[in-house]
This record gives structure tokens, C-alpha cells and sequence, in this order.
């Protein structure tokens, strides 16, 4: 029984199926891209056990197909398994034994990179300095106190995905419990018009929210758009301190509990780091008479206190920051639209990812044994074709 | 005799290629050398030539100018070069405004705009139209009906083909409209008197004008009439984005070129400051700039170059020819002083470039030999083999010869763009062909270098309608080192998997059809496909991984999911699929040809498929005539796949029907 498991998992026959159905599920996966975006896409078809394509328009899903995952595992299992029953070693196949090697170290990698790598945002402007970057998806609710004697603030923040309607938070470290009475996953807030949405109440009684109300949106695929939570919460302390709208759109607004003065910020969430960079200059050039971009800059100040850093850098396309794990890389940029022309700025995707080697390691040992195996079967062919006749007419 | 055919048929078409390549200019020389002045457009310097040539391919589809586009060619019709066709439209457009130079096919977009139908008596083809002929309604209906869709049909896919044909024809009116306006604005007569009179009018214009900014008392209204008249006439041209003529004053070797009403804006208020009063978005200054602006306007003195463009445009309008003659030459020495003749050159060497032609010529080798290589299989003449191999060989010189100097052009690696990966994949396609040539000579390899070298030529002119085919590299593609190695191994990679299927699709059609095919011939070409298709595999995993890489190296992602990686991806895949297939056994020598026939589908789908889907890095919106041509190439291999399909038994080659075929085809020679 088990050595009939171990021949089906060994077998050619497995590897075949594995990747046609690998082609089918990259195949769908990209042709998805285009209804549900390229993150949605990828959750669905590439991080995934099972997936289903639906075409566009259609109410049920057609074609059914293991995920990536599945299709990832199997695919190591094997190849592993066929190394231990059926491969025979000999030099002869070694480049074909590299070059599965390689290919296990791509497959784990890519799950590595799937795990443990962050990515994120550091967005400023020209003269401004950051020593965190935000998350281009997930928000938190934050509020801040100057906790005294340095210039630092005391935060507790409570990640977007546990304000849920009618969720009640509370925190050790905060004067009052959260009671969530709204939440929007993507939502626009906008000034609220005197006569147009005259049979609308405010937000919230608290605050800005008096002034403006909250336009719900589907949430958003696109990979140029992003989704801007909000909620209205209120804030219960011995008694009610009062009902808030909050919203990524919106600045810092005040609480008052127990004599002390709590900032409120619905804020994209923010990793810190051990340094600091400070934008000094952006350059923005297009090719002369068009408008395609030729070079995106940024020159930036790097400071790390701990290790006594302090050196200026430039980021731009193909030629990244690495610095403490984290890798910069320019991302976009932009100018602000003031009539005195405005400060340039810009924004530079973070990625932090412990695992980034494999993929190289796995690439060298793939290629150089797919060149080996070429190379022996090139002299065989060349040394066989030698003696035999061609095909020639006579 | 017939030993020595192969040579002298080469050899004419040897001579025909060497013809072309000395032959200097055809017809005028003053047209010739200003066909050979440098500009700046789509960020790039050109020659003229290349502006004449991309824009009237853009516009009509074709690199000449037929004014009489309903008489056949017997009746020969008067041709102009585009370079004349340029030079006329820039200085007497009043003239080329007559010449029906659009191309419009559409039948709903002609009767919108009451194109007349053809009527060979009244010079209609029923094609090509002047800007007259459009009248202002038209224009207007054009512009109204493309913003319409630009804004309600924002997504490519949503548009059908009279939305398409709306935008290409509004495209093409405002690149005609950008190229009258180039030289001066379309309703100058005399540029130099012209230009003459608005520098009279400066320094008193430039004074009043400070004096209003002040705001201090009085100032002379009419001297500040008298200059703001032709500065904002050329601000309005300025603002139409012709091509910049004016070389940096410094010369050398920096792209900062300017526009003729720019330079011209130069000498008094300064575009910038214009921009900035007129409340042009993007273009407000610091307070400090505008006042600097303000004191220094007028104290810059007009670039020379401006007045040799007003000398060369007079004179072709007054046609003078001797005048016109002097002029350019005044123009090019000019450019010499200034340190420009790096430009000249490199400009007259695009115009060599341009009149060879090397891939259409290439093309014409490929279907000369591809017809030589047929003969040989119906009548096993070796010399017919051995002429559709010299030809080959030599379109392949003629091809590598044009990649080279493309190359040295642009000062990138071959690929740059979906044109030049066309040209690219013919060339790894025909040097594959050639090399199984050079194992099995049988003239399988020729017909496949032949079939792919010809059609990739078909797929890059479609796409080189689209104009000018080095453009200028974003920023994210501006790396040499990645170009030249992920994008040249999967274009390779793309290469062998087309030269794969195409020897299968041989497989299928001469055993299918003809009394061709033997066992031998089978055989060898299924070994043919699988080496091959060993090779595909290598490349294309290789270039898929270096892809990778780079994406780490420059997003910080090994794999984004990205559609055109997944299209290499999907490549590599398949390619491993058919391999393990036939390692373990699971298909035999048909069916390793059908699969090898789908490697066809899915390289293209890799290659155009995923550029159409509009999304991700790769994108460059949906075209629907390749949209189109994909799926009727996709059914095309579908059928065949299906002739594979069919018992082997049914084939013409393989049936035992009496005066079976292994008679007439000889067996291998032994060595």
C-alpha cells in the first residue's frame, strides 16, 4: 500500500499533471487580474489551496482549480520523494539533479517571501524626516499623549480589523472603552452641504465629525487605488465622552479624559526603525517635448543613531537603499499643489525580507544545471551525429 | 548547370542588397540633405526623415505620400518622399492641405463625416482624404466624438472598432496639426519679416510690460499690443507641442532642444513666465523666479537657429530651389559650429538606415527562399535546397545587419519594445532554422527560418503603424544590463518555442497532406522538436528567472504575479510539461507535435496576450487588431492540433494505399 502512495508520488506521470494544471492555474490567475485586481488575484489563485475562476459577469464560479499552495506542495513532495525512489544518481543526470534542487528553493523561498516579507510605504516631503514607514493596506485607530518628559508620545493603537460594528475595545494604558457604532472598509467623508443633504445628520456629534458626513464605496481592486477606512466610535469613559467620526482622510482630532488631552488618528499602520530619513531633494525628469518619466530621484539623508550613520544617498529606479534589513526602493513621486510651485515629494516602497537569498541561491543552482545538462546532451548529440548518416537526399 | 544556380540566384539578390545599401539618395539633394537635419521628438533625436516617415506611416499607413492615391501604379500616380511631403506641410500647407493623405477605413466614421465614396473620374479612392475634405465640422465631430470616448470608455477593452478608429484618426489629425505648426505658425507668409518685426517691437513691448507689472503710473499700451500680438500667437503654437528644432546654443551632445516659438519666446517674455501668468496648471513659480522673469525679459538675444529655419521655410515656399539649397547647407554648417556634428551624423546615419530598409528586404529574401525550399521537397532538386539556403543565409546577414545598426541607433540592446521584439524573435527563430539545417539538410529547417523570419516581419510592420519605433525607455525599463540579459534570453526563449511548434505544425501538414513524409523524416524531426524544445526550456527558464531578479534588484519582489511574467512562467511550464511527458513516456512522436503545436498558443498569448489584458507593468492597452489576429492565430493552431488528433492511419504519407510513399522518398544516405 505505502509503496504504491510513494509510486504515485514519485511518478512522471504526477510532475505532468502538476504542471498543466500549474499552467491553468497561472493562466486563470492572470486572466483574473483584470476583474479582481492584482492583490485580490493573488490571494485567491496564488495563495490559495483550492480556487475557482468566475468569468466576468457570471454568477457562479466554472472552473475549479487546486491554488498555489497546493499545487506548490505537491509539486516539492514530488520531486522529493522521486529523488529518494526512482532517480538514479549518476553524473550524467547531475545537472537535472541541480536544477530540482534550484526549483525546490524557488518554491520554498516563494513561501518564505509569502510569510515573512513586509512591504510598506515611506511617504514625505522635501525637508521632512520619517523614522517609520505605513502600510499601503491595513489602518489603525491611534491616540497619542505626550506621555511628559521627552518629546515622545504615548500611542495605543487598535488595528482597523477589530473595529467592527458594535465591537467594544478596551486598553489598560486608555482612560475609556471604544464602542464601534460604524465601520466603512473604503469611504469617502466629505464636508456636509447645508441644503443638499439637509435629511442627513452629521457623522457624529463630536468633533469634526458635526461637519461632515460619510459616503460609503465598494471596496476598491485596483492596484493605483487604496481603501480608506472609517467608523464612528464612541468613547465611554465613567460616562459617555462623546461619539466621533473618524477616518483615514481626516487630521488629528482631541479627546479630553480624566484632565488629560488624547489625540485621535485613523492612520495607515506604521512600522518603526531604528533610523531615520530625512528627503533632501527630488528629481523628476521626462524626456525633452514628452512626458515619459526618464529618471525619478530622491536624494535622501540617512541617520542611525546606533551606529553613528550619517550619509546622504541616492534612490532611484533599479538602484535601491539597503539598509538594516529594510531595502528603499522609489516608488513615486510628486509635487504639491501650491501657487508658489510647492515642495517635491515622494514616496518609497519598503520591503523587509529575510528570505530574499534563496530565490538567488535557487536560481544559480537551477541555471547552472540546466547548462549542464544542455552541454551533455549537446556533446552526446554531436558525438553520436558524427559517424551516422543524415537524411539527405541522395 | 544547375551546380552553379544556387550562386547566380543568390548573387542577383546579393546585388540588389548591395545596390541599395550604396545608392546615397533617390532624386533630389537639397531635399536629401534637409531630409537629413536633426530634431528632437518623442524625446529622441532624429532626422527629419524619420519625423516624415513615422508620421505619415502613422497617418496613411505607408512611408510615402501618394497624391493620387486613386490612379493604380501603371497609371503612375505622383509619389512624394515624406521627407517633401513634410517640408511642404510645414511651409505651404495651404497646398498639402489638398493632398489626401489620411487614411480612413471605417465605413461609419467616412459616412460621419461625409467622406465622398470611391469615384476614380473625381480622384476619390474611397480611402484616403485630405484635412480639407474633413472641412471644420468635421474636425470638430472628430475632437467632440474622441473626448466623448476618452472619457466614458476610459477602459481600452470597452471601446469597438469605430470608437478605435475615432481616436486613431483624432491621433493622427493632431500630429498633422503639431507638424504644420512646427516651423511657424500655419498662417505665416514670410517668416523672416516676420520674425523681423516682432524684434522690433521687444524692447519697447518688454518696458511697458514692466512698467504694468509694477503698477506704477502709466505705461505705453500699444507698444505692450505690438508684442504681446505675436507672443501669443507663438505661445499658442508653443502650446500645440510641435517637434523642437532648435539645437541647446551650447551644442553638444544634451537633448535640450527647444521648439521655434519657444526660442522664439525667449528673446522677449520667456515661456515660463507666459505659463505661469496665463495660470497654466504645473507650471506656477516662486514668487522670487517670476520678479527674476520680470527684470531679465527681453535682454536674451534670439537664437541664430531660428533665423536658418526661417531662411530654409521662405525659400521652399517661395520655391526657390538655389535659395532653398543655400540654405540648408548655411543650416547644416551652423550645426558643424556649433559643435553639432555628432548629431548630423548620427541623424544622417538613421537616414541611411531608412532608406535600406534591411527587414523589409530581409522579408523579401525569406519568401523568395521559403519558395525555393518548397521546390526542393517536390522534386528533391538539391539545388533548389541549397539556393533557398544561400538566400537564407544571406536575409540573415541583411537582418543581423539591421539589428546591429539598430542597436547602435538607439545605444540599447535589441529589444526594446514589442516592434523590435518582433524583429528579434524572427532572428533567433532563422538562426535556430539554420543551424538545424546545418545538421539535417533537408530543408525542414529552412521552411521553419523561412515561415518565421517572413511572419514576424508581417507582425512588426502592423506594429510599427503605430509610428515611431524607438521611442525614447521609461525610467523603470532605463537599464542596459537587464535588457540585454533577461529580455534577450526570453525573447529567444520565445524564439525556440516558436521554432518548436512550427516543425510540428510541418510534421502535421506534410503528413497530413502530402505523400512527403516517411518514417525517417518523422523521426528526425521529432528529435528536431525535442532538442529544440530543450533549448526553449533552458532559455526561457533562464530569462524568466533573471526577470525575477531584476524585479527584486528593482521592486524589491522576486515575483509580482505580474501578467507577463506569468506569461514566461506559463512558457517554462509547458515547455517542462512536454519534456516529463516524453521522459516518461506518457507521449510518443505525435504527441509530443501536438503539444509542441500548443507552445505556439501559449508563447503567443506570453507574447501579445498578456500586453492586451491592460493591467500590470508590461501593459500597453488594448489593441484590437492584435486582439483580433491572436484569436484567429490561436483557432489556426487549434485546427491543427486537431489534424494531429486524427489516426495516423487517415494521413496521406501514412496510409498504405498502394505506390506507398517510402519509394519516392530516398532512404538517409549513409556517410
Amino acid at each position: 500500500m505505502l509503496s504504491k502512495v510513494f509510486q504515485f508520488l514519485s511518478s512522471l506521470r504526477l510532475t505532468v499533471v502538476l504542471l498543466g494544471l500549474g499552467v491553468a492555474v497561472v493562466f486563470f490567475g492572470t486572466l483574473g487580474q483584470t476583474s479582481d485586481g492584482l492583490y485580490v488575484a493573488q490571494e485567491r489563485y496564488f495563495r490559495s489551496w483550492f480556487a475557482y475562476w468566475t468569468p466576468h459577469g457570471s454568477a457562479f464560479p466554472v472552473v475549479p482549480l487546486p491554488g498555489g499552495y497546493l499545487l506548490g506542495t505537491l509539486l516539492v513532495v514530488n520531486l522529493i520523494v522521486a529523488h529518494f525512489t526512482r532517480f538514479q544518481w549518476t553524473w550524467a543526470k547531475s545537472g537535472i539533479f541541480l536544477t530540482h534542487i534550484g526549483i525546490i528553493l524557488l518554491l520554498l523561498g516563494q513561501l518564505a517571501t509569502d510569510m515573512l516579507a513586509r512591504e510598506s510605504i515611506l511617504s514625505f516631503r522635501e525637508g521632512e524626516t520619517r523614522n517609520y514607514s505605513e502600510s499601503s493596506m491595513d489602518f489603525e485607530l491611534a491616540f497619542l499623549h505626550g506621555a511628559g518628559s521627552n518629546d515622545l508620545d504615548q500611542v495605543v493603537a487598535i488595528p482597523a480589523s477589530r473595529l467592527t460594528v458594535g465591537a467594544e475595545v478596551s486598553h489598560g494604558l486608555l482612560p475609556f472603552t471604544v464602542r464601534v457604532k460604524e465601520a466603512y472598509e473604503n469611504a469617502r467623508v466629505r464636508q456636509r452641504a447645508p441644503v443638499m443633504d439637509s435629511n442627513r445628520p452629521p457623522a457624529a456629534p463630536n468633533g469634526i465629525g458635526a461637519r461632515i458626513v460619510i459616503d460609503p464605496l465598494p471596496p476598491s481592486r485596483a492596484m493605483d487605488s487604496r481603501n480608506v477606512p472609517a467608523a464612528v466610535v464612541e468613547l465611554l469613559g465613567a460616562s459617555s465622552l462623546g461619539t466621533w467620526a473618524i477616518s483615514g482622510e481626516l487630521k488629528s482630532q482631541t479627546v479630553t479624559a480624566e484632565g488629560r488631552e488624547w489625540r485621535v488618528e485613523y492612520r495607515p499602520v506604521r512600522e518603526y526603525k531604528p533610523f531615520a530619513l530625512t528627503l533632501i531633494k527630488t528629481t523628476h525628469e521626462t524626456y525633452p517635448g514628452t512626458d515619459i518619466p526618464k529618471n525619478f530621484q530622491s536624494r535622501v539623508r540617512l541617520r542611525h543613531a546606533d551606529t553613528g550613520e550619517d550619509r546622504e544617498v541616492d534612490i532611484y529606479m533599479n538602484s535601491p537603499l539597503r539598509h538594516g534589513g529594510h531595502t528603499f526602493f522609489q516608488y513615486q513621486m510628486g509635487k504639491e499643489q501650491l501657487a508658489d510651485g510647492g515642495r517635491g515629494t515622494s514616496a518609497l516602497q519598503v520591503v523587509r525580507n529575510p528570505s530574499w537569498v534563496t530565490p538567488y541561491v535557487g536560481c544559480v543552482l537551477m541555471s547552472v544545471g540546466l547548462l549542464v545538462q544542455f552541454l551533455i546532451h549537446l556533446t552526446k548529440f554531436i558525438a553520436r551525429r558524427k559517424p551516422a548518416g543524415t537524411l539527405r537526399p541522395a | 548547370m544547375k551546380q552553379r544556380l544556387p550562386l547566380v540566384i543568390t548573387g542577383i539578390f546579393a546585388l540588389w542588397i548591395l545596390g541599395a545599401l550604396v545608392r546615397r539618395s533617390n532624386g533630389d539633394e537639397a531635399l536629401a540633405a534637409f531630409g537629413r537635419l536633426p530634431v528632437v521628438f518623442n524625446g529622441r533625436l532624429q532626422p527629419i526623415d524619420s519625423l516624415a516617415r513615422n508620421s505619415l506611416t502613422r497617418i496613411r499607413e505607408k512611408e510615402t505620400a501618394n497624391l493620387e492615391p486613386s490612379k493604380s501604379w501603371y497609371e503612375r500616380p505622383r509619389i512624394l518622399t515624406a521627407t517633401e511631403w513634410l517640408l511642404t506641410l510645414m511651409t505651404r500647407p495651404e497646398l498639402a492641405d489638398g493632398w489626401k493623405v489620411f487614411r480612413v477605413d471605417h465605413p461609419e466614421l467616412k459616412a460621419l463625416l461625409k467622406l465622398p465614396e470611391p469615384n476614380p473620374a473625381a480622384g476619390e479612392d474611397g480611402k484616403h482624404y485630405s484635412w480639407n475634405q474633413f472641412g471644420e465640422t468635421g474636425l470638430k465631430q472628430i475632437e467632440d466624438n474622441a473626448r466623448n470616448i476618452q472619457e466614458t470608455k476610459k477602459d481600452s477593452s470597452q471601446r469597438n472598432a469605430f470608437d478605435n478608429a475615432t481616436l486613431g484618426l483624432y491621433e493622427s489629425m493632431t500630429l498633422y496639426l503639431r507638424l504644420k505648426n512646427t516651423v511657424h505658425p500655419q498662417d505665416t507668409v514670410r517668416f523672416a519679416d516676420e520674425i523681423a518685426a516682432y524684434r522690433k517691437s521687444i524692447p519697447a513691448g518688454v518696458e511697458a510690460f514692466r512698467q504694468r507689472m509694477a503698477g506704477t503710473g502709466s505705461f505705453d499700451t500699444n507698444a505692450l499690443t505690438e508684442v504681446f500680438g505675436p507672443a501669443e500667437r507663438y505661445f499658442v503654437t508653443l502650446r500645440g507641442e510641435p517637434p523642437l528644432l532648435i539645437p541647446p546654443a551650447a551644442g553638444g551632445d544634451s537633448l535640450e532642444w527647444q521648439r521655434v516659438p519657444e526660442a522664439l519666446l525667449d528673446a522677449s517674455f520667456g515661456a515660463p513666465l507666459l505659463k505661469h501668468l496665463m495660470r497654466i496648471p504645473k507650471a506656477e513659480l516662486p514668487p522670487e523666479t517670476v520678479s527674476e522673469a520680470i527684470r531679465t525679459a527681453g535682454s536674451r538675444p534670439l537664437h541664430p537657429a531660428v533665423g536658418h529655419w526661417a531662411a530654409m521655410a521662405d525659400a521652399f515656399r517661395g520655391q526657390d530651389a538655389g535659395a532653398f539649397k543655400a540654405a540648408v547647407a548655411a543650416y547644416t554648417g551652423y550645426l558643424e559650429s556649433l559643435r553639432l556634428g555628432n548629431a548630423l551624423a548620427k541623424a544622417g546615419r538613421e537616414q541611411r538606415f531608412n532608406a535600406f530598409a534591411p527587414f523589409s528586404k530581409a522579408a523579401s529574401l525569406y519568401l523568395v527562399a521559403f519558395l525555393f525550399g518548397c521546390g526542393f521537397w517536390f522534386n528533391f532538386a538539391e539545388w533548389s535546397r541549397k539556393t533557398s539556403l544561400n538566400l537564407v543565409r544571406l536575409a540573415f546577414v541583411v537582418h543581423t545587419l539591421g539589428l546591429l545598426v539598430r542597436m547602435w541607433l538607439e545605444g540599447r540592446p535589441p529589444v526594446t519594445n514589442l516592434y523590435s521584439s518582433a524583429i528579434f524573435i524572427g532572428w533567433g527563430a532563422v538562426g535556430l532554422g539554420l543551424i538545424l539545417e546545418s545538421f539535417w539538410k533537408n530543408a525542414i529547417g529552412l521552411a521553419v527560418a523561412t515561415v518565421i523570419g517572413f511572419s514576424t516581419q508581417i507582425v512588426a510592420h502592423n506594429l510599427a503603424l503605430g509610428g515611431d519605433t524607438m521611442v525614447m525607455l521609461q525610467a523603470v525599463l532605463d537599464t542596459n544590463f537587464w535588457l540585454a540579459t533577461h529580455v534577450v534570453i526570453v525573447t529567444l526563449g520565445y524564439s525556440a518555442t516558436y521554432v518548436a511548434g512550427f516543425l510540428a505544425i510541418l510534421y502535421v501538414v506534410l503528413g497530413f497532406f502530402t505523400k512527403v513524409m516517411t518514417a525517417d523524416m518523422g523521426r528526425s524531426l521529432s528529435r528536431m522538436v525535442y532538442g529544440i524544445l530543450c533549448f526553449a526550456t533552458l532559455f526561457s527558464l533562464v530569462g524568466t528567472v533573471l526577470g525575477g531578479i531584476w524585479a527584486d534588484q528593482s521592486w524589491g519582489r522576486f515575483w509580482g504575479w505580474d501578467p507577463k511574467e506569468n506569461g514566461a512562467l506559463i512558457i517554462v511550464l509547458w515547455n517542462a510539461l512536454i519534456l516529463h511527458a516524453r521522459w516518461g513516456g506518457m507521449v510518443r512522436e505525435r504527441g509530443i507535435m501536438n503539444l509542441a503545436i500548443f507552445g505556439n498558443i501559449v508563447t503567443s498569448w506570453s507574447w501579445f496576450g498578456t500586453n492586451l489584458l491592460g493591467v500590470g507593468l508590461h501593459s500597453y492597452g488594448f489593441m484590437s487588431g492584435a486582439f483580433t489576429a491572436l484569436m484567429v492565430f490561436v483557432a489556426s493552431q487549434c485546427v491543427l492540433i486537431g489534424l494531429g488528433l486524427v489516426p495516423q492511419s487517415k494521413w496521406r504519407s501514412f496510409s498504405k494505399a498502394p505506390g506507398a510513399v517510402s519509394a519516392k522518398f530516398p532512404a538517409p544516405a549513409a556517410a
